[in-house]
């Protein structure tokens, strides 16, 4: 195991994020405060509470998850694509280290910078409204697996992608309306019989479903189910990176 | 000799059928400078690129230091340095953290004082907290050189090192070469400037439309391969070479004043003795004699013209 270049690869990715680290801090805070102003002042207090919890409060987990997965998302892609399209990836394709490796240090960066923002934007989201955190250790291991999946299929993404439109292609028509339409905020409850089964297709449904359990301790579906479903995508991006670099698809010709 | 590189057989077709290399055979001496000449589109890029870990090799192996660069790619791989042939880099980081990560990404342990080592020896040490989009080209190129040297390996791939460059940091560039030498760093550098293989390499290899033409001994090939030309100086200038020595297919140079005969220097008769018979018998008298020998761009030309017939 080469730690060296783990090391080397996360601390150059942590620097780079740092270098922006006000925007990448300030939009976030800036958004999330928007909406509880929005939805929690302005609308939310004509909505009644949704399972004993007021609207402001119960938007705060998925909000989180939105942030988390937009964010883990673009993190990583952009973190493997900029330097495949500056062409700085050379060192690191001709280094001795395994893609294993690099995938620890790239996804490891992106997801830790993620988590941070997650934890910045619930702080935000305590300044405005009540938050109860039930279960914190199964809101942390939500938080870091939801991080780390998506920054693993950022990750995919950014080798994917061999153009700016195609990076920016997947978070805008199928990540955002997905966060959207995931139950950040509405219980899937409230829904029709027929949407709420369209809903069980929507895989971030089950990923709010469980965080916003972590914090008030009711779910839409079932908290292991959603385990098992971001397990299952996390390893389906494992075995999508694996096949990546075994054939060296749009890194190696 | 131990050879630190050994391809074998090797071959590479890339997607959409293109044959960039055709099996290539190739050993590199431990220790050497090797020039590999071509010109654009030689394939001499894709070769280096296998060697490294940048391209997927197609049939064939190489080794590099005995071990195979796919089986054994961590072993392999931490004994090279490469400089490429573009310059790539993180324009808003700066030089000692693009150092330091070089070193960690080959799994060294940290070492300021090599660092600094190899910062001085390119002039770069004044630099070091300089952002790399406030360096001039040349810089840059230092920088990736530097970057290659940072987990001080025993093979440097050099890809077109003075490509674009000026003739003062082309100095330096030959300068730190011949140092690595002396270090005994084995040295690869791929050229289409003859120059530059003639002035540095301990060996040339000239590669063509992706086949290894040959690959020798600088000096040896120079002379095998070499013509030679005899200038006569003349006493008294020509109008026109006389008839009578039509058969030598000589050639007036400077204004008539010099004669100058083309020879093959390993033909057993070079025709030099019947030559210099006819001229004096021809009365021509001669103040001064010199030969030439060709230069490696004439010997490349002449290579590449034999081939293609
Ligand atoms: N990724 C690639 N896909 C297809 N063809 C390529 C690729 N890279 C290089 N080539 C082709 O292979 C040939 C050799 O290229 P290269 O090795 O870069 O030559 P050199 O370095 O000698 O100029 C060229 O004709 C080039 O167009
Ligand atoms: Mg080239």
């Amino acid at each position: 195991m080469n730690v060296h270049a783990i090391l080397a690869i996360y601390r150059f990715e942590m620097a780079r994020m740092g270098r922006t680290l006000f925007q990448s801090i300030a939009a976030p805070v800036l958004s999330t405060s928007l909406y509880f102003i929005v939805f929690g002042a302005a609308i939310g207090s004509r909505i009644a509470e949704i399972d004993g919890v007021s609207y402001g409060s119960f938007i705060v987990p998925g909000l989180i998850m939105l942030t988390l997965l937009t964010e883990s998302v673009s993190n990583a892609s952009f973190g493997i694509y900029f330097p495949k399209y500056a062409g700085t990836i050379y060192e690191v394709l001709s280094a001795p280290v395994s893609f294993v490796e690099i995938l620890a240090g790239f996804v490891g960066a992106a997801a830790t910078k993620s988590i941070v923002l997650g934890i910045v934007i619930l702080a935000t989201a305590s300044l405005f409204v009540d938050i109860d955190i039930l279960h914190p250790w199964w809101m942390a291991g939500f938080l870091v697996l939801t991080a780390v999946t998506f920054s693993l299929f950022g990750f995919v993404l950014g080798i994917w992608a061999d153009s700016w439109e195609k990076l920016a292609f997947v978070p805008t028509l199928i990540i955002t309306p997905l966060t959207f339409l995931g139950g950040t905020f509405y219980s899937i409850n409230v829904l029709p019989p027929f949407w709420q089964t369209v809903m069980l297709f929507n895989p971030v449904v089950y990923l709010v479903s469980a965080f916003r359990w972590s914090f008030y301790g009711n779910a839409d579906v079932s908290v292991a189910l959603s385990l098992a479903m971001t397990c299952g995508f996390l390893l389906a991006c494992l075995v999508t990176v694996w096949a990546i670099f075994r054939t060296g698809y749009r890194l190696k010709p | 000799m131990r050879h630190i590189i050994e391809i074998d057989g090797l071959t590479k077709t890339y997607v959409g059928g293109f044959e960039a290399l055709k099996e290539i055979s190739l050993q590199v001496r431990q220790g050497e400078i090797l020039a590999l000449l071509g010109p654009n589109g030689a394939g001499k890029t894709t070769l280096i690129s296998i060697v490294c870990g940048l391209v997927r090799p197609g049939s064939g192996s190489v080794r590099v230091g005995g071990h195979d660069v796919i089986a054994d790619f961590r072993k392999a791989r931490s004994l090279i340095g490469l400089v490429p042939q573009e310059l790539p880099t993180d324009i808003y980081e700066n030089v000692w953290n693009m150092l330091r990560f070089s070193r960690g990404l080959f799994g060294r342990k940290p070492d300021a004082a090599h660092l600094e080592g190899v910062l001085r020896s390119l002039s770069l040490w004044e630099r070091r907290q300089s952002k790399m989009f406030t360096l001039s080209g040349g810089m840059k190129r230092r920088v990736l050189i530097a970057k290659a040297l940072a987990h001080e390996p025993e093979v440097l791939f050099l890809d077109e090192p003075t490509a674009g460059v000026d003739v003062e940091l082309r100095q330096d560039m030959w300068r730190l070469i011949r140092d690595l030498k002396d270090k005994g760093v084995t040295i690869i550098l791929t050229t289409h400037y003859i120059e530059e293989a003639e002035q540095m390499a301990d060996r040339i290899g000239i590669i063509d439309h992706g086949e290894l033409m040959l690959v020798q001994d600088k000096q040896r090939l120079m002379s095998e391969l070499g013509r030679k030309q005899l200038e006569l100086h003349l006493q008294d200038p020509l109008a026109a070479v006389p008839s009578a020595l039509a058969a030598y297919r000589l050639e007036l140079a400077h204004d008539g004043r010099d004669l100058v005969y083309t020879y093959d220097s390993h033909a057993s008769r070079t025709g030099i003795t019947a030559l210099l018979r006819d001229l004096g018998e021809a009365g021509i008298r001669f103040s001064d004699v010199r030969t030439r020998q060709s230069s490696l761009e004439e010997i490349f030309v002449d290579l590449i013209r034999k081939q293609r017939r």
